[in-house]
């Protein structure tokens, strides 16, 4: 075996590697330099990058053995120790400040390849961190804080002063600590390479694991062959559905999802599971994976939803295809059209999308001594996932403990089960640690996409523009399993005619299985489909009536008062026509007196044309309809004066620790350092619910929130007895409780608790309003968030080639807990759904997944961001948080029509399509 | 999976590593940046192989500079080091801007134009900027040096003509000369892989105001890169004028084999791309050669 000798971050390391390593195995596998990620395997996404000799590589397509006698610099190699203490970097300490770190997944191959461009460019322009970074993919959209932030450091490098901090407005309602810009807690272990995901853990006597999928999209499993897998060497199990110990199926909603197919079973998509196998390595495993044979007898694919409502197609599942049939009623619709002056009618069609989340899925499953299962997982769900795990394990839920770990990026994508039943299994049969690792393609394949759908919006409007009806027919393919599907086309439903108060409403959606991939959660929740159709036409509807687009929005727009299309009337917190004020206001003043909305050719180049684009949208806060919405959180005042707060919420790279911290720590009356926050653990958070919805500000805020409160007034009352003083004279302050003339420290309150047998912690569960199910009528949702936005686009009528370079987004939130990480959610927002317009299409064809690399499947890059102009809207919720409300999703709904109106502005070429394909806009330009 | 690779060589000069590659027969495959082998390799396309030949520490292949009247560019150069070079932007700009734009810039600091050519895809930007600046590669082989047109290269999509215990050296450029200029430019398309849907370069020198020579490449324009002959005819002799411009489009039209490629680009869209990114090349060389 070949011997290599290279310098790692200055310390010489002489390995025996095998050939076929590539160096970053090598870094991470060998050296335990777990910060280089492994984001594609493909050198497409930048998060492998390091530098050899001073120069950028990706990591994952460098044979190690061509790195032999060269110096290698990692993320791990930038800060500086001094005396025990690290010392950033003063590009770490410019991310940390500004932002730029979400999930953190890409944060380390950001850093580095920005490293690189300063050694070679110390006053790098934009456009050079573009161009150097082009290939630096970040899911999270945090590109305009990059930009920022490495500009800053240049600047700090350059003079020697510490990089420019931000500036960034806070909170009209801020408090002491909430509602400031702060910096959240994870992001130093992000920008050192020290924080841990899931495949950065190793356990001693590790197994790891792959899975034999169908490949197939439909037919029956007649015969399963393993032997060959079974004897290959370092092969230690494989397991089969003959194997299952208990549960066949999972699922969060429904369990209609086959662990394992059996022999003669149905295979409903290519992403089936057939088989499980541990082995002693990776590539053994995988190996062994591709040894078993299995005989399928294929059945006709059904391709659409179409196709399997139709009369003779086969039953998918035993409740039929069809998964549910939605329907939103309010007025008389027949009655509304007959009103109306102008009745306009048009169908749109949205692909499935991947969440792409730069970390793929893994889980570890450790089996304990005493009996337990552990299983370490980036998940959006984990009481749910202990749940599933135990029901396939047959064992109580608490046997099972669900370890949460970083996660690179979630975006809905993880809320399914994806290996950690599978690993479990392989654990519990072995009796050792496994490891389940998707590769890019398998993480394509198999985990539940966006919604594929076909939406026919029929609209009446007066002469005014004042809407009379909206009628909407929708499709969704919600593929092999039934996932999230019914609640996400429910959402699609009902926000599906558009954020206005419409007298008569009529909705009709149908959910249908297909033999495509799962169709579950993702970022907009079905909205994104539905707003796209009925933004489209609503720009419609201003040109035939001769409106000015943002007339015809303001003139409609859900304010206060408002009854939505499942009846709620609307009590507080509808910014919706200031976010329109405030975008039309801003676009104007960037038009400077030209019509925004009006074709501007580029001066000196005729043939590309400008114009702006405007859209709007809402967006439910909770899971609502009915469904009981409430969070526990647990807030312990610990031994050395810190408070920690407990919850199972999931940090995806949002930002939800960070709105914890800063609620606990506003409730309390410590500064943000006071509070810590620990979150996704099922022995030792207490259960926060699904991180779903946009739930998690309103609904883990408040329980943060008052469990702190309970707290405080329990210490309050608990040394007012101690010491003899009325609790009115007890004040919390930043160092202690303050009795009177006395400071207390915080850590002598937790003294004094415990001395006096009183444990200084409280559990709270919060219940949010309840809400009612679909077709009562009354609060569907406790709260919507709300947004308009504005795209200005450039399009080239030569070759139909388009590019956005500006949107103006603001987005009532309520009020803003972190101005900072907020900033982060609402440019992200932008980002991806820059990358719903014109970057990213899912390709399914016959219920073959086409687009199975990252090489085929693009988000958007540096290349395409535009320039981001936030306006933070804040109509406060009184029984939010502080005010607040979820933002993660409505961030991101409106940008998409918004780029194809403005398209459509522009060129005079209505899209009703996704994504834009430029062959497709160029030939009516040409044929004109 | 399979161990990609059983051996790793890494030699020092070309003769070494030709007789590398003759001493192991087919069990060897060279590998210069690796962005394409490393990934055919990984993902399947390429069988697993006995020795990989490491050709990047071999000094002639890094090589860029001028030598005699001519230019020479080493087929090992990284191409961040290619699109950079004041040399490269002098005397052979369209290949400045074809390698400057190609892939992202971690794989541009490992990737060669020798791997391009090599990889033999009809539309590889590197491959047909060269075309059009009338490169010639020296190909080394144990029968010793020979140098040959780019064009003499390719077999097919994919296919190149080098042999087996063939290698490329380098790519010999002519030096520009007065009233001289090259342009290159791409279309791309959003999503799907990030390859060209069209590409097209073109060199020409100027006399007065008529072109007096012009070499135009487009790909893909067929199965393998080569130059656009009938267009270059319509072009040499006249003023780069409306109609002129007219009927080299037509000439190259008539001339292309242009395909539709499945969820990349139909022929149509091909064929009116051709149009528009002649006319500009043209008329960027055009200016270009008029600036001194
Ligand atoms: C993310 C990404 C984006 C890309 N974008 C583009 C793009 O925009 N445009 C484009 O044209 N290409 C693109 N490519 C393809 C690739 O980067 C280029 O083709 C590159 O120039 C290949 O060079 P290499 O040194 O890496 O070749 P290698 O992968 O090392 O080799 C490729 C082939 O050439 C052979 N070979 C290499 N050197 C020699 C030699 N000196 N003599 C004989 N044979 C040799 C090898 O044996 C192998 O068969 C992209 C690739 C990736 C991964
Ligand atoms: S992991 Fe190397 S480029 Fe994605
Ligand atoms: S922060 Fe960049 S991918 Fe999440």
């Amino acid at each position: 075996m070949p011997t290599i000798t290279l310098t790692v971050n200055g310390t010489p390391h002489t390995l025996t590697v095998d050939p076929g390593e590539t160096l970053a195995d090598v870094l991470r596998y060998r050296l335990g330099l777990t910060g280089t990620k492994i984001g594609c395997q493909e050198g497409e996404c930048g998060a492998c990058t390091v530098e050899v000799n001073g120069e950028a590589v990706l990591s994952c397509i460098y044979p190690a053995e061509r790195a032999d006698g060269k110096s290698v610099l990692t993320i791990e190699g930038l800060a500086q120790k001094h005396d025990h203490e690290f010392i950033l970097h003063p590009l770490q300490e410019a991310f940390v400040e500004h932002g730029a770190v979400q999930c953190g997944f890409c944060t380390p191959g950001q850093i580095m390849a920005a490293h690189a461009l300063l050694e070679h460019n110390p006053d790098p322009q934009p456009e050079d961190i573009h161009h150097a970074l082009k290939d630096n993919l970040c899911r999270c959209g945090a590109y305009p804080a990059i930009e920022d932030a490495i500009l800053a450091a240049a600047h700090g490098l350059r003079t020697g002063e510490p990089p420019p901090p931000p500036e960034i407005p806070a909170s009209a309602y801020a408090g002491k600590v909430v509602g400031r810009p702060h910096i959240r807690p994870d992001a130093v272990d992000k920008v050192t390479g020290r924080a841990r995901y899931t495949d950065d853990l190793v356990f001693p006597n590790m197994l790891h694991a792959a899975v034999r999928r169908a490949e197939v999209p439909h037919g029956i499993l007649r015969r399963l062959d393993v032997s060959k897998a079974r004897a290959l060497k370092g092969v230690v199990a494989v397991m089969t559905a003959e194997d299952l110990p208990a549960a066949r199926n999972h699922g969060v909603l429904i369990d209609d999802w086959p662990i394992l197919v059996g022999v003669g079973e149905r295979i409903r998509y290519v992403g089936d599971a057939l088989a499980i196998v541990a082995a002693e390595a990776r590539a053994i495993a995988q190996e062994a994976a591709s040894l078993i044979e299995a005989e399928i007898e294929p059945l006709p694919v059904l391709a659409d939803p179409l196709a399997a409502l139709a009369p003779d197609a086969p039953q998918l599942h035993p409740s039929g295809n069809l998964l549910k049939h939605i329907k939103v009623r309010k007025g008389d619709v027949e009655r509304g059209f007959a009103e109306a002056d102008v009745v306009l009618e048009h169908t749109f069609t949205t692909p499935h999308y991947d969440h792409a989340f730069l970390e793929p899925e893994a889980s570890v499953a450790v089996p304990t001594e005493d009996g337990r299962m552990e299983v370490y997982v980036g998940s959006q769900i984990p009481y749910d996932d202990r749940r599933q795990v135990a029901a396939a394990l047959g064992w109580p839920e608490e046997r099972v403990h669900i370890v949460g770990q970083t996660m690179g990026g979630g975006f809905g994508g993880k809320e399914d089960i994806a290996g950690q039943i599978h690993a479990a299994l392989l654990a519990w049969k072995t009796g050792r640690p496994v490891k389940l690792l998707y590769d890019r393609r398998e993480s394509l394949i198999a985990h539940p996409k966006r919604h594929a759908t076909q939406i026919r919006v029929r609209i009446g409007a007066k002469r005014d523009g004042r809407l009379t009806a909206v009628q909407t027919e929708l499709y969704g393919d919600t593929g092999a399993y039934a996932s999230l599907g019914e609640k996400v086309m429910e959402r699609a439903t009902t926000h599906s005619a558009g954020p206005y108060d419409v007298p008569h409403v009529r909705a009709d959606c149908y959910a249908v299985y297909t033999n495509n991939p799962p169709a579950g959660a993702f970022r907009g929740f079905g909205v994104t489909q539905s707003n796209f159709a009925v933004e489209s036409l609503m720009d419609m509807l201003a040109e035939r009536l001769g409106l000015d687009p943002v007339e015809l929005r303001r003139k409609n727009a859900l304010r206060v008062g408002s009854a939505t299309s499942t009846g709620q009337v609307l009590r507080e917190s509808v910014g919706l026509l200031e976010c329109i004020d405030r975008v039309d206001a801003e676009v104007r003043r960037l038009s400077e007196g030209a019509d925004p909305f009006a074709p501007h050719p580029v001066p000196g180049e005729p043939h590309k044309v400008r114009a702006w684009g405007f859209a709007a949208a809402f967006k439910n806060t909770g899971l609502g309809g009915g469904a009981p919405d409430e969070a526990t959180a647990e807030v312990e005042l610990l031994p050395e004066g810190l408070f920690e707060v407990r919850i199972s919420s999931a940090e995806l790279g949002q930002g939800l620790v960070s709105v914890l911290q800063l609620v606990a720590a506003e409730e309390i009356g410590v500064e943000a350092e006071g509070v810590r926050v620990l979150v996704m653990d099922t022995d030792r958070t207490p259960d926060g619910g699904p991180t779903t919805a946009s739930r998690q500000t309103y609904v883990s805020g408040n329980a943060a929130r008052m469990a702190a409160r309970v707290l405080v007034s329990a210490l309050r009352s608990t040394l007012a007895e101690r010491y003899d003083v009325p609790p009115e004279q007890i004040q919390p302050q930043v160092e202690g409780l303050l009795l009177g003339e006395r400071l207390l420290r915080w850590p002598e309150v937790a003294a004094e608790m415990h001395a006096l047998g009183r444990e200084p912690r409280i559990r709270y569960t919060y219940h949010a309003p309840e809400t009612k199910p679909l077709g009562e009528g009354g609060d569907m949702h406790f709260a919507y968030a709300f947004a308009a936005q504005a795209a200005e686009v450039e399009v080239n009528t030569l070759t139909g080639e388009v590019k956005v370079l500006r949107v103006v987004t603001a987005v009532d939130v309520g009020a803003a807990i972190n101005p900072l990480t907020l900033k982060g959610q609402i440019e992200g927002g932008v980002i991806m759904g820059i990358g719903t317009a014109l970057t990213e299409h899912f390709i399914v064809e016959e219920g073959r997944v086409v687009t199975d690399r990252l090489a085929r499947y693009r988000m958007p890059s540096f290349e395409q961001v535009p320039e981001i102009i936030p306006i933070v809207v804040e109509h406060p919720v009184s029984t939010g948080p502080f005010g607040g409300k979820g933002v993660g999703e409505i961030v991101s709904v409106p940008t998409a029509p918004a780029i194809t109106n403005a398209i459509y502005r522009a060129v005079g070429v209505r899209l009703d399509s996704l994504p834009v394909e430029q062959e497709a806009l160029l030939l009516p330009i040409a044929l004109r | 999976m399979p161990t990609l690779w059983h051996t790793y060589l890494r030699p020092k000069t070309v003769e070494e590593a030709l007789q590398m590659l003759a001493e192991a027969g087919e069990a060897a495959v060279l590998i210069a940046g690796g962005t394409d082998l490393m990934l055919d390799l990984q993902q399947g396309r390429h069988p697993p192989v006995q020795a990989l030949v490491d050709i990047t520490e071999i000094p002639e292949l890094r090589a860029l500079e001028i030598r005699g009247n001519e230019l020479f560019v080493g087929a090992g150069v990284p191409l961040n080091r290619v699109s950079a070079s004041p040399l490269v932007r002098e005397h052979a700009m369209a290949l400045a801007e074809a390698t400057g734009q190609m892939a992202g810039y971690q794989i541009r600091n490992v990737a060669t134009l020798g791997g391009n050519v090599a990889h033999a895809l009809p539309a590889a930007d590197g491959a047909i900027a060269l075309l059009a600046l009338d490169a010639r590669a020296e190909v080394a082989s144990p029968q010793g040096r020979r140098r040959v047109p780019l064009a003499d290269l390719y077999l097919g999509p994919g296919r190149s003509a080098l042999k087996h215990e063939e290698m490329l050296v380098g790519f010999w450029l002519p030096l520009t000369r007065q009233k001289a200029a090259s342009a290159f430019r791409r279309v791309m398309r959003p999503q799907g892989v990030a390859l060209p849907i069209l590409n097209t370069a073109v060199w020409l020198a100027r006399e007065g105001d008529r072109i007096a020579q012009i070499r135009i490449a487009v790909g893909p324009f067929g199965p393998v890169p080569r130059r656009a002959t009938a267009a270059e005819s319509a072009l040499c002799g006249h003023a780069p004028d409306e109609a002129t411009l007219n009927a080299a489009v037509e000439a190259l039209l008539r001339e292309a084999r242009f395909r539709t490629s499945r969820y990349r680009a139909t022929e149509t869209y091909r064929r009116h791309l051709a149009g528009i990114l002649l006319r500009e090349t043209v008329g960027k060389a055009w200016e270009r050669a008029s600036g001194e």
